[in-house]
């Protein structure tokens, strides 16, 4: 039985949902070009992650295993549509920019993944920090990513302008590459290689080695 | 848990999680239907002073609203319709996709590519203190590289000045297209005219604008990099002031006759 400690920090850097698993990939991809949308989205995903993980856990004795994904996608989707309406009724500027995002958290494979892996088989409290915890990890990633695309796409942060634009009249020519969506995948790529740089364990085996060039004929 | 794999016990469970789940999801909904509705009309009125650049941060947009008088125009006709011509509920957008409250466009008149138009819109009027018309702020719409571009644009009293142009709905290209939304570029506009001659003559360049150019007044800086969408801008504007569009209302307005 792992700590609260363990289940909280773990999926941060050691075990971490978009760098280790590789989950979560789209949304990523999708909602950070701005500091603020993505600060909501991973409140969203954290918040879905934990109480999905607490509520499939709390039922998770009388669960047939034969519909057991449903039972999981009926309380996702519930989760997701509630903080969708809250979203609409609160924050409704910054749900019309993440748009259909919050209702994909429905298909984000983090909330599967950790609902079969971790919440069928642990009691709710240890599931809800499970939650919390691989929601923190996808937000470390999704924030630094975020930063990187705001400040260099547009020179913002969180819409506040820390370097002025050219178009207006500043001296910044932003990189319009990190506005669009392939641009965070060499973020996250870069990422993943940095954290397996420093945690090695975190490597895969190769799958096959190149076997080592030898010359057949002696022509020369 | 063999006893968990019944088909009497998967029903119940499929049964009354359903149930749960359906009353959660329902009363959220229902609860936070009067937030929702107040943000949604808070957000529309927002774009409509926005674009007519009378919107001022940090005041209640209801209280900048109270000017703004929303009157309802027969686009056929180009005079203004009873109010109770439409319904409360009556939204533009899907009043042009319904055969009987539209008019079918035909190539070369569809100019902003929306291939059906509405019969009845709305139409923003702005008095000052003295009760006369100030500005116009007429909704308009049109297709872009990617997208439909949804906005407003504001006229002047004489209806042919530009007051502001302003999107509130588009998927152009963050970065090119998606400049439509620089408040540098829509400085541009107020000041500029439409008609030249009885023509709808506005519309975006590439490039720049030579102030000196003799159609200057008439022409707004392209957006770099961006062709198909400043096509797109150039297009929807000159359709929904043309002769398809306002212009027939705005033309009565200006006689005194809508």
């Amino acid at each position: 039985m792992q700590s609260v400690k363990e289940t909280l920090t773990g999926p941060i850097f050691k075990n971490n949902p978009i760098g280790l698993q590789i989950l979560g990939i789209c949304s990523a991809l999708a909602v950070t070009s701005s500091l603020r949308v993505t600060l909501v989205m991973c409140v969203a995903l954290t918040l879905v992650t934990a109480f999905s993980n607490t509520f499939i856990s709390a039922i998770r004795n009388y669960i047939p295993s034969s519909i057991r994904i449903i039972v999981q996608m009926v309380i996702i989707a519930s989760l997701v549509i509630v903080v969708d309406q809250f979203l609409k009724a609160y924050a409704f500027e910054i749900s019309k920019q993440l748009s259909v995002f919050v209702g994909l958290i429905i298909t984000n494979c983090i909330v599967m993944g950790r609902a079969e892996a971790f919440a069928m088989k642990n009691p709710p409290l240890p599931s809800f920090f499970d939650g919390v915890g691989n929601g923190l990890g996808y937000s470390v990633v999704l924030i630094a990513v975020a930063v990187i695309r705001e400040l260099f796409g547009s020179g913002k942060l969180m819409g506040y302008e820390i370097m002025p634009l050219v178009t207006d009249g500043g001296w910044y020519v932003p990189n319009g590459m990190l506005l669009l969506p392939p641009s965070a995948f060499f973020l996250i790529g870069g990422f993943i290689w940095a954290l397996r740089s420093v945690r090695t364990e975190q490597v895969e085996e190769p799958e096959f080695k190149l076997a080592k060039h030898t010359v057949v004929g002696e022509s020369a | 848990m063999s006893s968990n794999d019944s088909i009497r016990k998967t029903l119940i469970v499929a049964f009354s999680l359903c149930i749960v789940c359906s009353v959660i999801v329902s009363t959220a909904v229902v609860v936070l239907k009067p937030v929702q509705e107040v943000n949604k009309t808070l957000d529309r009125k927002r774009n409509i002073l926005a674009a007519a650049g009378m919107l001022v941060e940090g005041e209640s947009v209801e209280k900048q609203f109270e000017k703004v008088n929303k009157r309802v125009v027969d686009l056929r006709t180009g005079k203004f319709a009873d109010d109770d011509a439409v319904s409360d509920k009556y939204e533009q957008r899907k009043a042009a996709k319904d055969p009987a409250r539209s008019v079918d466009l035909s190539p070369e008149e569809d100019l902003a590519k929306i291939s059906r138009r509405e019969d009845y819109a709305f139409v923003y009027l702005v008095e000052n203190d003295q009760g006369q018309i100030d500005k116009i702020i007429l909704p308009v719409r049109g297709y872009g590289l990617w997208s439909t571009l949804y906005g407003f644009i504001a006229l002047e009293a004489d209806a042919d000045t530009v007051a502001g142009l302003g999107f509130y709905e588009h998927g152009e290209t963050p970065g090119l297209g998606g400049e439509v939304d620089n408040p540098r570029w829509k400085s541009l506009w107020p000041g500029k005219k439409v008609y030249r001659d009885g023509e709808v003559e506005i519309g975006l360049i590439k490039g720049s604008v030579d102030p000196g150019a003799e159609y200057a007044p008439w022409q707004i800086d392209g957006l770099a990099g961006a062709t198909l969408t400043s096509r797109g801008v150039t297009q929807l504007v000159q359709f929904w002031l043309g002769e398809n569009g306002f212009e027939p209302f705005l033309n009565n307005l200006r006689a005194g006759e809508a």
